[in-house]
């Protein structure tokens, strides 16, 4: 059984990143679009950034030098990230359950990081990973894991009642929305209730992980464990599958999109993109665009629309 | 307030409205407008309009899409619709706005944050089917279910929408029941862009199935395409008019004022929205007047669509947004001028400035600016000499949403009316956060059947609130208020909105553009540039 669980863990990992890099691919290989900034601008030079203004405030801008402020541009992510500062100021009734939630996962990732740590130091240098340092290390992944599962269980259910409570929501939410949350609170329950019910000398995480890394086939794994780490692996690869992959979203939505301010010719290589852009042959079908499949972009821009038809006929 | 709108109630093959707003239903607005009951009647759609067009969204008809006369032609349209929305998510077709559009489709949690930003959705009195997501959940089932070729996992994962023509009449419908403000974007804490959906929904309306509302399209870029402004005005005529507007303002100012055209190698091309030139003529005259004091080398061009800085393209699609893009950017290097300025319109900020910025390239990037900021440098040189008393009277300013929000052009105004209006107060919330007037996207041009009254009681109701807010300690009608709004769309809004509620004979609230108060400030020029009647 105890290989059946390996595999099923790195192949359920191997998922999880492939698919979020795959994810990754198709969002940055999309054509640069025109630009759709929205404002307030964080990498904005600070005397604008906290106004909300942007270069255009100058006069002849293109003739100054772009100020990079990327100091202001970490002062917004850091919140948005770590506390989820826009629903706090947007969604107040929402963030006591999302942030609770998202914390929570953050903690487990540490905890996840630093069992990890641990499990290679101590197959490679042993001498490191004991002691008092040792102690030190393993109280703080087991402090951030239950934490963080205990977070994650409270939002997931939080985020659960809420779906159900609100009707406002409910005509929004589809089965897998109630199935991803269950997903979650199901899986973080079984990490924490194996950790919490383990019996005395039973294999410890630290265990595991150096048999997982070390693919050492003679360790007996708990099936509990087995199944809640199964679980949890799975729960891992599902994510990237579905509108959860916001972690991955986010980054184009805002470095992408909502703060991509960068006129074309600042941006190395961009008019060259567009520039093959504009060879594309569109085909929309109505008649003023005079799309006909054969001209390109540019053709059409440079073109007159087709006139209306005589009255009763169609675009 | 009628029943609340499920997402499925937009495939109901009955063509009754899926709701009706109702005046109590609406947000409560502040004194002098408090009392619910004397607020105005909606006027009925006609029999005729019900009988003719597609109306079975709410209580008004915006884009009056012909009823379709058999089954064979509904498929047809259902068909075409198909083709349209695999066209959207393809990059030959829609490079311009794919991946933000699935980004958008993709990863939106529903929480509804965005419906508490939206001034439509507060203003209707919270009705479900004016939230930002309702009509992006549409879509993005349409997307999963037909682009993404879903099945039954699919359906599990991403919620199902049976597809008929009823639900793309009345999504046609709800494509024009957004001002495209994206305040609704500003607190999507995902980086979703409901206000991006319905920009999209509506090219794939117009550059497939031909369909879009006839004041934008066949009077508005078709018209200005053609013969060189949405106005209607040939080169000739702009020409005549402006004359009139020079001889009209030396008058009225005591100076001599002559509008350059066609001057080569100018500093400066200025192109006005030209809906000022006929509405506003002593906007351009103002500008006039300040540039020629300021000594700046500028012109107006005669070339067609060089005098209109409209570019309604921007709302609706993107074939007619490119060519007005091109024609304004090929006068300008026709001219060799340095700079393309842009009078006091937002859309045709936001539009020459950043929407097209990518694909002005080479010779066509003639650099583009705002009169905003060119105004605050001339006001704060000390070139003018300027009497901030004779502005004084309450002034609130209104944020343009293409010109702050869209491109972050928030202080230079501010910096020019602290400067000169000694009563100047800001609306609430302002700058980046403000509320859109209720006339973007084109609403301000539009109102086909009684779509006014929808402009006036929804879009239009949280600005009118900020309105009144702003001036609640002077709204007696012996103190003239002024409404300034650098926009040329926001001043029709502006305009329709306080006659609606007849609030200029009543309270005497004006409104008006921002070269209009400097021009009343200087020294030089006449007292009484800015003439206290309703216009």
């Amino acid at each position: 059984m105890t290989v059946m669980v390996y595999v099923a863990i790195y192949l359920l990992a191997a998922i999880f990143v492939a698919r979020s890099v795959a994810r990754a691919i198709e969002y940055a290989s999309a054509p640069a679009h025109l630009r759709w900034e929205l404002y307030p601008v964080p990498h904005e030079a600070p005397e604008r950034a906290g106004h909300g203004g942007s270069y255009f405030e100058e006069t002849d801008w293109w003739q100054k030098p772009g100020k990079k402020n990327l100091a202001g541009e970490m002062k917004v992510m850091a919140p948005e990230m770590l506390f989820l500062k826009g629903l706090w100021e947007f969604n107040r009734a929402l963030w006591f359950r999302s942030f609770p939630f998202h914390f929570g996962l953050y903690l487990c990732l540490l905890a996840l990081s630093l069992l990890g740590l641990r499990a290679v130091v101590s197959l490679l240098a042993p001498q490191l990973a004991g002691g008092a340092a040792g102690g030190l290390w393993t109280l703080a992944y087991q402090a951030a894991g239950v934490a963080g599962a205990v977070l994650v269980i409270a939002g997931a259910i939080g985020l659960l009642v809420r779906r159900v409570a609100d009707g406002d929501l409910r005509g929004f939410t589809t089965p897998a929305d109630f199935f991803n949350l269950i997903f979650f609170a199901a899986a973080f329950a079984a990490l924490l209730g194996t950790y919490a019910l383990r019996p005395a000398r039973t294999v410890t995480g630290l265990e595991f992980a150096r048999g997982l890394l070390a693919f050492d086939t003679t360790l007996a794994v708990p099936p509990a464990m087995a199944v809640a780490a199964v679980l949890g692996f799975a729960l891992a690869a599902y994510i990237p599958f579905t509108h959860m992959s916001h972690f991955i979203a986010k980054y184009f939505t805002y470095h992408s999109i909502r703060w991509d301010d960068a006129p074309v010719e600042k941006r190395r290589g961009l008019e060259a993109k567009v520039a093959r852009y504009l060879t594309y042959r569109p085909s929309w079908a109505a008649r003023h665009v005079g799309a006909d499949g054969v001209k390109t972009w540019a053709e059409i821009a440079a073109s007159a629309p087709a006139d209306k038809p005589a009255k009763g006929g169609k675009r | 307030m009628s029943k609340p709108v499920k997402l499925s109630d937009m495939s109901r093959e009955d063509r009754e409205p899926l709701t009706q707003i109702e005046n109590s239903d609406l947000m409560p607005l502040p004194a002098p407008l408090d009392d619910p009951a004397k607020d105005r009647a909606w006027a009925a759609l006609a029999q005729q309009a019900l009988d003719k067009f597609e109306c079975g969204l709410d209580n008004t008809c915006a884009v009056n899409v012909p009823r379709p006369k058999t089954k064979e032609e509904e498929n047809e349209l259902i068909t075409k619709f198909l083709s349209g929305l695999q066209k959207l998510f393809s990059a030959e077709n829609n490079w311009t706005f794919l991946q933000p559009l699935i980004l958008t489709m993709e990863h939106c949690a529903r929480c509804h944050t965005c419906s508490d930003a939206c001034h439509i959705f507060e203003a209707s009195g919270n009705n479900a089917l004016y939230r930002p997501a309702f009509r992006s959940e549409i879509l993005r089932r349409l997307y999963f279910k037909y682009v993404k070729d879903g099945n039954l996992l699919s359906a599990f994962q991403h919620g199902d929408i049976k597809l008929n023509w009823p639900l793309i009449a009345r999504l046609i419908e709800l494509s024009y029941r957004c001002n495209l403000c994206r305040r609704c974007a500003q607190t999507c804490p995902i980086g979703a862009d409901n206000g991006l959906v319905a920009h999209e929904l509506r090219k794939l309306f117009s550059m497939e199935m031909g369909i879009a509302p006839k004041e934008i399209h066949d009077n508005g870029s078709m018209l200005q395409l053609k013969v060189g402004s949405s106005t209607g005005m040939t080169p000739q005529v702009v020409r005549d008019n402006i004359e009139f507007i020079d001889e009209d303002i030396s008058e009225k100012t005591g100076i001599e004022v002559k509008t350059p055209w066609d001057v080569e190698g100018a500093d400066v091309l200025l192109i006005h929205n030209a809906g000022e030139i006929l509405a506003w003529p002593e906007n351009p005259g103002a500008f006039a007047v300040v540039l020629n004091a300021a000594g700046i080398t500028w012109t107006l061009s005669s070339e067609i669509a060089a005098y209109d800085s409209i570019n309604y393209g921007l709302w609706y699609d993107d074939a007619q947004f490119a060519r007005v893009a091109l024609k304004h950017a090929e006068a300008a290097r026709k001219l060799k001028v340095k700079k393309i300025v842009l009078g006091e319109c937002g859309h045709a900020h936001k539009a020459l400035s950043v929407i097209a910025d990518r694909i002005l390239t080479g010779e066509f990037n003639i650099p583009r600016e705002s009169s905003l900021t060119l105004l605050r440098d001339i006001v704060m040189s000390g070139k003018l000499k300027l009497d901030p008393s004779r502005n004084d009277f309450p002034v609130t300013l209104h944020d343009p949403c293409n010109v702050v929000r869209l491109m972050g052009v928030v202080e230079p105004q501010r910096e020019i009316v602290r400067k000169i209006c000694p009563r100047f107060r800001e609306m609430e919330p302002h700058g980046v956060d403000n509320y859109c007037c209720g006339g973007g996207s084109g609403f301000a041009i539009m109102s086909p059947n009684n779509f006014a009254d929808w402009r006036f009681h929804v879009s239009g109701r949280k600005k009118l609130e900020q309105i009144l807010k702003a001036f609640q300690d002077c709204l007696e009608p012996e103190t003239p208020k002024y409404v300034c709004a650098p926009c040329s769309n926001c001043k029709g809004q502006f305009r329709d909105l306080l006659a609606y509620y007849d609030l200029w004979n009543k309270h005497r609230i004006l409104y008006g553009g921002l070269v209009e108060l400097i021009v009343n400030a200087m020294e030089d020029v006449k007292p009484g540039f800015i003439e206290w009647e309703w216009h």
